[in-house]
């Protein structure tokens, strides 16, 4: 049972070694080229809020149950 | 935490875009950086910067300052980056900056061969998304469970779990390949 948990761990470290010798270590000192600032701004200032489609779903179906069960308004506002 | 971070902290909370245009000069560099480890490529890690801070501003009322900006921000940009490597085809991955990235010459242990080093890129970019994340940060990178499960949203022991199944992949990819590291 040790020797097959020694080969294991022997098989794992060899395979991190390989990997760590395919695809190098990205430098602590990396920055972005240019500054991005300005195209957060941008984005801030012109993409529309993506409302997610659940959140759609959601409130369609809340204002379909509202429809079919109008009595039910007061107990949902109640329970919110 | 000295009470000008804290003001600035509480501002941006609250919708201030000074107080957003600090932070993002404070720990831009580190958000990049962090991005670049999981997409290795400098073009792409700036664009999915611009979106992580995108979406760090649209989600500033959610903001908890008590648990500090900078894990916040991590968190946001892995999953930034995470929705980027799903988005794209495994195959279409190694692109040619990629695999000059990847395999440059020199680096790392010698004692690999280059065509190994070029197999082991090639079925890294195979791996699933979620594991390759795990694994380039915990093992390439070297970063600490804890902070690779906090970005991640995850436990430690889920983090190390990820990590042993992508190098279990790994190897078996490689083996298909008739390369026996």
């Amino acid at each position: 049972m040790t020797e097959m948990k020694r080969n294991l761990n022997h098989e794992s470290e060899r395979i991190k070694d390989v990997l760590k010798a395919a695809v190098p270590r990205i430098a602590e000192d990396a920055e972005p080229r240019r500054d991005l600032w300005p195209d957060v701004l941008r984005k801030v200032d012109h993409e529309p809020v993506r409302v997610p489609w659940f959140d759609w779903a959601l409130a369609g179906g809340l204002v379909a149950l509202a429809a079919a069960f109008p009595t039910a308004i007061p107990v949902f506002l109640y329970y919110m | 935490m000295p009470e000008s971070s804290k003001s600035v902290l509480d501002r941006f909370r609250q919708g201030d875009a000074d107080a957003f245009e600090a932070l993002f000069r404070e720990q831009q560099a580190s958000v990049f950086r962090w991005i670049l480890r999981i997409v290795r490529d400098a073009g792409t890690a700036e664009d999915l910067t611009v979106e992580a801070f995108w979406r760090i501003y649209r989600a500033h009322a959610r903001f908890d300052a008590a648990r500090g900006f900078e894990p916040w921000a991590r968190r946001i940009a892995t999953h930034v980056a995470l929705d980027w490597l799903r988005a794209r085809k495994p195959e279409s991955e190694m692109t040619p900056a990629l695999e000059a990235t990847l395999t440059v010459k020199g680096a790392g242990d010698p004692g690999v061969q280059a065509e190994i080093r070029v197999k082991t890129a090639e079925a890294f970019t195979r791996l699933p998304p979620k594991l390759r994340v795990a694994a380039v940060l915990a093992v390439v990178e070297e970063q600490p469970h804890k902070v690779v499960a906090e970005s991640l949203g995850i436990t430690v022991t889920a983090v190390k779990l990820r990590v042993f199944r992508a190098l279990r992949l790994l190897r078996k990819d490689l083996e298909q390949q008739g390369i026996r590291p």
